[in-house]
């Protein structure tokens, strides 16, 4: 079962007089319930390309379908609902609401969803407990560690039951201990809820956790295989 | 689908972690909607004053002046000059269609006797139609009939005011008392009317029948003659009619020729009284338009924390964005915030307008009145200025770019 299918994927910059090529026709499938990294130095295209697939920036060409329908003609507030509904984010900088507690933060994406307020708490709470942080409902991100709150993060990924996890650097920001924590939670919420996930890093070490690496240079895919190759 | 009562709680916290920022905020709006009571409270106070003091003075009046008197080339203005009987009052009251009642009135200060108890009052000598003209009751006692006018009978009506001077709290009813000397009895007290559109106290005042009062009282000014004729018309409508017609009566009745000037003149005091309602009216327009001045400045001071607001959390709204916040929810959020901060500016400047109008009718004396009307306008109105000012600033959030959002530090 396919996910994600991008077919001839291209993205320009117009600036002034200016068009800067920062994908050339990428084309690529992900099957639902694979873990992909994606590496590449800064400037290889790879961000452009997760901003795509997170339906955050649409492509100038090609097509992009997520999970069977083509996104890359949508509108904005069409885009909005899809990644409500289809993608989760994981951040570098966790990106968590400062003056919302854990589980506010959790609740997030199904406010947006038109969760009935009973059911958003349970919900969250649940995620809250998927992720180990079953406990820690009402602190606030500056009470929590960078692992615990990057944990609230992939919770809020979690709650809507999206198919797909987008991360960017997730342990960008986190030490090796915790960074291998995060990681696991990743490996298991692949294995056990059949969830794809995507993560860009830097790091091989990071990378080695994941099942298929994609390696992005100067707009294009420098390489695309199985994690061993690595 | 934008989730109101969480969105409000949101805004109270962030009023609430930005106290000064957000009082200050609110001192604009509070100023605005507490002047626009204050200054519709003043405005409506002295209205219904006026109203007031129309309804106290009698409708549809009006007032006949002997005319000026000229000799030599020196007028002497109005009233200076005795041309008026009882006998014109008389022909108005049968002859005037339109005039319902005519009161022919001649008055003086006098000094009142009563046992040991004295007081200096306003007596006026009229007719029984004076209370008809008047729209005044009595309180106890009999108002004196057409005989007492006709014998001259040295009966009198006392107002409240002069009745608590020589009397106290005893019943002034049949007790004789002595006006210039002559001794009255007091037959009613008149009906407690309150201030006059001049301040007088109408209540300071005694009405004896208008012979006696020529005859005994202040006979020697002006023989057979009256000071003043008040007239009541049949309604509103005929006061210009009753004037015509009063004016060709007397013409008729004073042998005026073709170019001679009028030797009384016709004064419509309800039209006046009218006027003057008219113009409070459109100062209270003016005072509430200078108000709402200072409403709208408190608005633009919300949009401005609006704006400052929205640059501050551009993190937080690529945030809400990337987890799947539209267009709406976005707006809907930062309009909600701006609603609720000009909202409790409305509470709290609804307590300052109606603290601020119950100061001035304590400590300035003023006639204020606060109308629900008043509360219920600003407070609506301050809830549209937060949807008015706050849609800029929540328009310019939503369209941010999410990506360029959340890279923002």
């Amino acid at each position: 079962m396919t996910l994600i299918s991008a077919q001839g994927i291209s993205k320009d910059y117009v600036m002034g007089e200016m068009s800067v090529t920062a994908l050339k026709s990428i084309s690529l499938e992900i099957k639902k319930g694979e873990f992909v990294a994606v590496m590449g130095p800064s400037g290889s295209g790879k961000s452009t390309f997760m901003n795509i697939l997170g339906c955050l920036d649409r492509a100038t060409g090609g097509a992009y379908l997520l999970d069977g329908s083509d996104v890359s003609k949508l509108q904005r507030d069409e885009l909005a609902e899809i990644r409500n509904k289809k993608i989760g984010f994981v951040f570098q900088g966790f990106n968590l609401l400062a003056r919302r507690s854990a589980l506010e933060n959790v609740e997030l994406p199904m406010l947006y969803d038109g969760v009935p307020a009973s059911e958003r708490g349970a919900r969250a709470a649940d995620a809250l407990k998927v992720v180990g942080l079953s406990g820690r409902e009402g602190h606030h991100p500056n009470q929590l560690s960078g692992g615990q709150q990057q944990r609230v993060a992939i919770a809020r990924a979690l709650v809507n039951r999206t198919p797909l996890i987008l991360a960017d650097e997730p342990t960008g920001n986190l030490d090796t201990r915790t960074s291998v924590e995060i990681m696991e939670l990743f490996v298991r919420l692949n294995a056990e809820a059949m969830i794809t996930v995507m993560l860009v890093t830097h790091e091989p070490d990071i990378a080695r956790f994941s099942r298929r690496v994609i390696k992005f240079l100067d707009g294009t895919v420098l390489s695309d295989g199985p994690v061993e190759t690595l | 689908m934008i989730n109101v009562p969480s969105t409000v709680k949101i805004a109270f916290e962030a009023i609430r972690v930005n106290k000064m920022r957000s009082s200050l905020t609110m001192l604009g709006i509070i100023i605005g909607v507490g002047s626009v009571i204050t200054m519709l409270a003043v405005g409506t106070g002295a209205r219904e004053r006026i109203a007031e003091q129309i309804s106290s003075m009698g409708s549809n009046l009006l007032i006949v002046l002997p005319g000026s008197t000229s000799s030599g080339g020196i007028r002497m203005g109005a009233g200076s000059q005795a041309t008026l009987s009882i006998g014109d009052a008389q022909a108005m009251a049968k002859e005037s269609p339109a005039v319902a009642y005519a009161a022919p009135m001649l008055g003086g200060v006098a000094q009142v006797v009563y046992g040991n108890q004295n007081w200096s009052t306003g007596v006026s000598g009229t007719t029984r139609a004076f209370l008809f003209v008047r729209d005044w009751q009595l309180a106890s006692g009999r108002p004196f009939m057409d005989d007492d006018v006709r014998n001259a009978s040295k009966v009198c009506l006392m107002g409240q005011t002069v009745v608590d001077n020589l009397f106290g709290g005893l019943d002034p009813i049949g007790q004789v008392v002595r006006i210039k000397k002559v001794p009255f009895t007091v037959i009613g007290v008149l009906e407690t009317k309150g201030q006059s559109p001049n301040g007088q106290d109408q209540d300071d005042t005694i009405l004896i029948p208008v012979t006696t009062a020529q005859k005994k009282i202040f006979g020697t000014a002006f023989p057979g003659m009256v000071r003043v004729i008040m007239v009541k018309a049949k309604s509103a409508d005929d006061l210009p009619r009753a004037e015509r017609q009063i004016a060709d009566l007397l013409r008729q009745r004073h042998h005026l020729g073709q170019r001679q000037e009028d030797d009384f003149s016709v004064r419509n005091l309800t039209q006046m009284m009218q006027a003057a309602e008219q113009s409070t009216k459109i100062m209270t327009l003016l005072l509430g338009a200078v108000a709402s001045v200072s409403l709208l400045v408190g608005g633009i001071g919300i949009m401005n924390i609006m704006l400052v607001s929205v640059t501050e959390r551009t993190r937080e709204i690529g945030i809400r964005m990337a987890i799947g916040a539209k267009t709406w929810d976005i707006r809907l959020q930062f309009i909600i915030e701006a609603v609720t901060l000009s909202l409790i500016g409305g509470v709290f400047g609804i307590m300052l307008g109606v603290g601020g109008s119950m100061l001035l009718a304590s400590i300035a004396e003023w006639n204020t009145s606060v109308s629900l009307f008043s509360i219920v306008l600003a407070f609506g109105f301050s809830g549209l200025i937060g949807v008015f000012f706050g849609f800029y600033p929540a328009y310019k959030a939503s369209l941010l770019d999410p990506i360029e959002a959340l890279r923002r530090e």
